[in-house]
This record gives structure tokens, sequence and C-alpha cells, in this order.
């Protein structure tokens, strides 16, 4: 029927040139490979490179700057302890930037949270056990909240936690009458709410529990983004949710899991709070949202999902409490902190962009 | 054909509205064959093998792998069943590693305390196996077997994908265009990659619009028409403008194509 039926090559006809072809693939350029390629290679592998080293040089650079003062160890311990809230908060934010959301309603979680745990424990006399597990379990119960809407309601992480920000804190002002539970009435009914701002002496350190409770909240985070299959679940869908669907994933569920995880982390942020302020206010807190993405940021995490460490968010907190603490110190005026804040966000985003352009 | 096929579909039907997709379509893939699926654009291919992959689930119709009856309800279930689908997407996270890549959805964990109780990965085992898996494909001009899937080229990609699939002891593998994105140098690697596996015994179903690719490793093609299965052809029997001419109705294809 047919003038191939007698042999069929391999191949097509025009394909025969292939074996006498240039096998090398690609090869210009690589002669040329200067210190900038290196550079940005070395930084797609381990994106948290930049955070560190913009921490170290801030250290030194401030250590230079502001002489012992900055360099005590009084003062790197108390660094830590004003970047504790802020980082736990950034903790459980890089969780859903991982995933490409963003979540604008963690500090508005830690609050109410706080706010429910204290009225629970100092004014309906709720033992302090008992109050923290409601609060734990609401922080959960919001982080839910959130993930069902992501998922199901398929609307944009955007909208879904701008609107339970302003929910949240609505809730959190109707709880508390929009009023403070002091210090005192803590410490006589509760004191174990405030377990975190206790500390313990090392030399003329100063280290608070609070700063430990950071430190162990990004290594057991780190251990289960990198170590455990979820983890790896969680980057590749926020890589590409549609590839880790077919790949097997159950995206949505993952994806609920994450906010609930993120919820329980500010739950955790907020008893730490209660001892790093000594009160519960309703107030408190109003900008940790957007401080915690400004860490998180910083920490060389993309935006874009999918690629990052957690630990650059820790990196990232304290890279702003360098910066705060260093230019506080060097007697500099507290609006060019936050100027200087500013340009490092911008600075870490266009890092970003140029490491993501990376070629084999 | 003396052999039962592997997997089979009989009188599949799908209807989207007053559209019908599948219009009582029939399917044979038989134990070590390579079987290209081709079709005119809204021959209801695509329809064909997201029933047999369990993407979309048939109005009416069969499916039976190796003789039992099948009913997916998620490509996750057909996974599970022994169906691997590679898509023309490929379905890989860019900023994983290949090894990553490999083991979504099915990693190993370590043995004793780390692995049950703190679910820890076994990275060690799975980057032994994902370098042996691409080695026996012969794949390994890929160094560095922990580098990100992005850093790497079309082919290589591909190759990932199909490991992949080949991997984890599956029965069926579908390659969804596997070749239309690539050159012409990636597309024979990846050719010569579909017979390799072809010839570890597992069975192919291969939808390509490229002729020259089909006709030069399927062993039988299936021509879908208007819905349903049109004919089926051997490729040193017609050439491939009587193949072209069958998908797009330019001419009858003879009693004894039809009936097989």
């Amino acid at each position: 029927m047919s003038e191939e039926t007698v042999s069929r090559p391999k191949g097509q006809d025009f394909e025969a040139s292939l074996e006498r072809s240039d096998k090398r693939v690609a090869s210009f350029e690589h002669n040329h490979r200067g210190v900038m390629d290196h550079i940005q290679k070395a930084l797609h592998g381990n994106p948290t490179l930049v955070p560190v080293i913009v921490l170290v040089l801030s250290v030194v650079i401030f250590g230079v700057i502001a002489g012992g003062k900055f360099f005590s160890a009084f003062n790197l311990t108390l660094i830590m302890q004003q970047v504790s809230i802020i980082g736990l908060l950034a903790a459980a934010q890089s969780l859903i930037i991982l995933t490409a959301g963003i979540d604008l309603s963690v500090a508005a979680i830690m609050v109410l949270m706080s706010v429910i745990m204290g009225n629970l424990a100092v004014s309906y006399g709720v033992p302090t056990f008992f109050a923290l597990l409601i609060g734990f379990a609401g922080g959960g119960a919001a982080g839910f909240l959130n993930g069902l809407m992501v998922t199901r309601l398929k609307l944009p992480p955007f909208i879904v936690t701008l609107g339970t920000w302003n929910i949240f804190y609505a809730l959190n002002l109707w709880l508390s009458g929009a009023q403070s539970i002091r210090s005192q009435d803590i410490d006589a009914n509760a004191a174990a709410l405030k377990f975190f701002g206790e500390a313990f002496k090392l030399g003329s350190a100063r280290v608070t529990y609070g700063s430990l409770l950071m430190i162990v909240v990004f290594f057991a985070l780190w251990f289960l983004l990198n170590k455990t299959a979820w983890g790896r679940h969680v980057y590749a869908i926020g890589d590409d949710k549609e590839a880790a669907e077919l790949a097997g994933i159950r995206t949505d569920r993952t994806l609920v899991q994450v906010y609930m995880l993120a919820g329980l982390v500010c739950a955790i942020a907020a008893w730490s709070s209660v001892g790093r302020i000594g009160s519960i206010s309703p107030q408190a807190f109003y900008e940790g949202n957007l401080q915690s993405i400004t860490a998180v940021v910083i920490g060389g995490i993309s935006l874009f999902g999918g690629r990052g460490s957690i630990l650059g968010a820790l990196f990232g907190a304290l890279i702003v409490g360098v910066f705060q603490s260093g230019l506080k110190l060097a007697g500099v005026d507290v609006l060019w902190q936050v100027f200087a804040v500013g340009w490092l966000i911008i600075l870490a985003v266009s890092i970003d962009q140029w490491i993501r352009k990376v070629s084999a | 054909m003396t052999q039962e096929p592997i997997l089979k579909a009989r009188g599949l039907v799908k209807r989207y509205g007053k559209v019908t997709a599948l219009d009582q379509a029939d399917f044979d893939l038989y134990p070590g064959e390579i079987l290209a699926v081709i079709g005119d654009n809204g021959a209801g291919k695509s329809s064909l093998i997201k029933a047999i992959s369990g993407a979309v689930i048939p109005d009416e119709g069969e499916i039976t792998l190796e003789g039992k009856r099948i009913q997916f309800q998620s490509p996750l279930e057909a996974r599970d069943a022994g169906i691997e689908t590679v898509y023309q997407t490929l379905a890989l996270s860019p900023a994983l590693s290949i090894t990553d890549n490999m083991f979504v959805g099915r990693e190993l964990r370590k043995p004793g305390f780390m692995g049950k109780y703190l679910r820890m990965l076994d990275h060690k085992a799975m980057e032994a196996f994902a370098r042996e898996k691409l080695n026996d494909l012969g794949l390994m001009t890929i160094q560095n077997i922990n580098q990100a899937v992005e850093t790497l080229s079309g082919g290589q990609r591909q190759g990932v994908a199909v490991a992949r699939a080949a991997a984890f002891g599956s029965k069926v593998i579908i390659l969804d265009e596997p070749t239309a994105a690539l050159g012409v140098k990636e597309s024979r690697k990846v050719l010569e990659l579909i017979q390799d596996v072809r010839s570890r015994g597992i069975p192919i179903v291969l939808i390509s619009h490229n002729m020259p690719h089909v006709f030069e490793v399927a062993d039988r093609i299936h021509v879908h028409r208007l819905g349903s299965r049109l004919c089926t052809i051997r490729p040193g029997e017609y050439t491939m403008s009587d193949a072209v001419a069958f998908m797009t109705g330019a001419a009858e294809p003879p009693a004894e194509a039809t009936a097989a």
C-alpha cells in the first residue's frame, strides 16, 4: 500500500545529518562565566545567603559605628528580645508566603488570641492552662477559616486575609471592650501567661524565654518544611499549584493545613507577647502584619512562592532589629531607621528577581 | 491479536451539555506495545485520554485494566492503579530538585524513630533511587541530582517526567505530546527514551500530532474521529498521508482496520 512498507528508517531523513552535528549543547558563554554568574548561581542554590551576609555585615558595621555599646552581650540579647514577637509572626507569614499567598491577618489573630487567653484566665477565672489551650485552638480555627475561604471560595489570599484582618480586629475590640488587661491583674490571676517574658542570666546577657521560643519555633518549622514530605509539598504548591495537583498532591487539603499551622504559630506568639509587653492590649501590634511581611521579604523568601528558607525570615527579623538598635545607639533619628528598612525591602526583592533568572 | 489487552475501554460516552465529546468510543492497549493516538483537534482524543487517566469520569461505558473493571474518581486513583500520565505541562515543580520531583506524593521516610514519629525523609535513599532510575534511562548527563528542575533543558525535563512515570512499577504510561515543545535533537532523545521504556515491557500510549514521530515509534495507531475510534492501523501498512486522510475524513479506512 505504500513505499514505506519495506523498512522503517530510524528517525527521519532530515535527521540523518544529526550524526555529524555538533554534540555540545549550547556551549557558548561557558568560557565567559563571570564572577556575577557564579554569585547568581550560588544564591539560586541557597537564597538564604543574602540575608546571612547582610546580617553579618550590618552587625560588623554597627559594631564599628556604635562601638562597645552595640556589641555588648546585653544589647545583642536585647535585640533578640525585641524581635521575638515579630519573628514569630514572620514564621507564620513565611508558611503562607511559601505557598504563594500572603496573610494580612497574622497580627490580628495574635492579638485576638492574647485577648481571649487573658480574658478567660484573668476575668473569668479559667485555669491558665485551659485558657492557653483554648487560645491555641482559636488560632488554629482562625487559620482554618482563612484556609477554607482560600481553597473553597477560591478567593485570593490577599482578599481573604484583608477581610479577616478587619473581622478579627473587630472581634478583638468587642471581646476586650477596647480595654487593656493590666499587668498587676495578670500577675495576680494568671502569672503563667507572662512566662515568656522571664529571663535567665548568661554573664551580662539577659536571655528571655521568649527569644528562645522564637528560635525553637523556627527550627521546628524548618525541620517540617525541609525534612518531611509535607514540607516538600508546601514548596511544590507554592511553586506551581497545578503541577503539584497533577503530581498527586492534595493541594487544597495541604493549603488548609498550612493556614491552620500559621494560625497556631500566631497563638503561640500571642502567649509570648503577654510576657514581652507585660499587659494585654487590644491596640498592640497593629502594624505587626506588615512588619512580618518585611522580615520575610528581607529574609529572601520569594513573594511568588516556593523559594527561600524559613530561616531567612528569622534573619530578616534580626536584620530589622539590628538596624533599629544600631542606628539608635549611633544617635540617628528614628525616621532614618524606617527609611533604611524601606530600602532593604526593595533591595531584597530586586535580588530575588535577579536570582530567578539563573540558567543552567 | 491473540493476547488480551492490558487496558481496554468499551462504549465510552462523555457529554458536555449538548456536545458529545466521546461517542461510544472503544480503546485497546496490548502488553508491551506503543500505541499512538491521533486525531484532529476536537476529535475527542483528550477526552478519551482523560477518561483513561481518571481526569474525567465517563457518563457511560466501561474500562478494564488487566481484566478488572476500574472506575477512577481522580488522577490519583488512576496512578495508584498503575496508570501514569506524563502531561504536556509535565507537572514538575521548577524550584524543587530532581529527586524531590521524582518522589512527590510517594516520599520515602527514614527507618526507625526519626521516620516513624518525626516523619523525616530519607534523602539519601531517594537520591540513590533517583540516580539509578535516571541512569537506567541513559539520562545521566544530569550531573547533580539535587539541582532544581528549572535549570534543566526541555528534553532533560521531559526525561525526568518520563523517568518518574516509569520508576514506580507502573503498568501503563500515557505520554501527552511529549515532543511538541522540543527541538530536533531533544525530540530524538525523547523518542529513544520512549522506545527504551517499551523495551522494559511497559506499554505506552502516545498522543501526538507529529506524524513522523508517530510512524517511527508506534506499533499500532489508533485513529480517533468524531468522538470514537475510527480504525487502528499498523504504521508499516499505511503511509502518513493515509493516516491523515482517515483522521480528517478525506478517505474511508478499509474494513479490516475498523474491525480491529
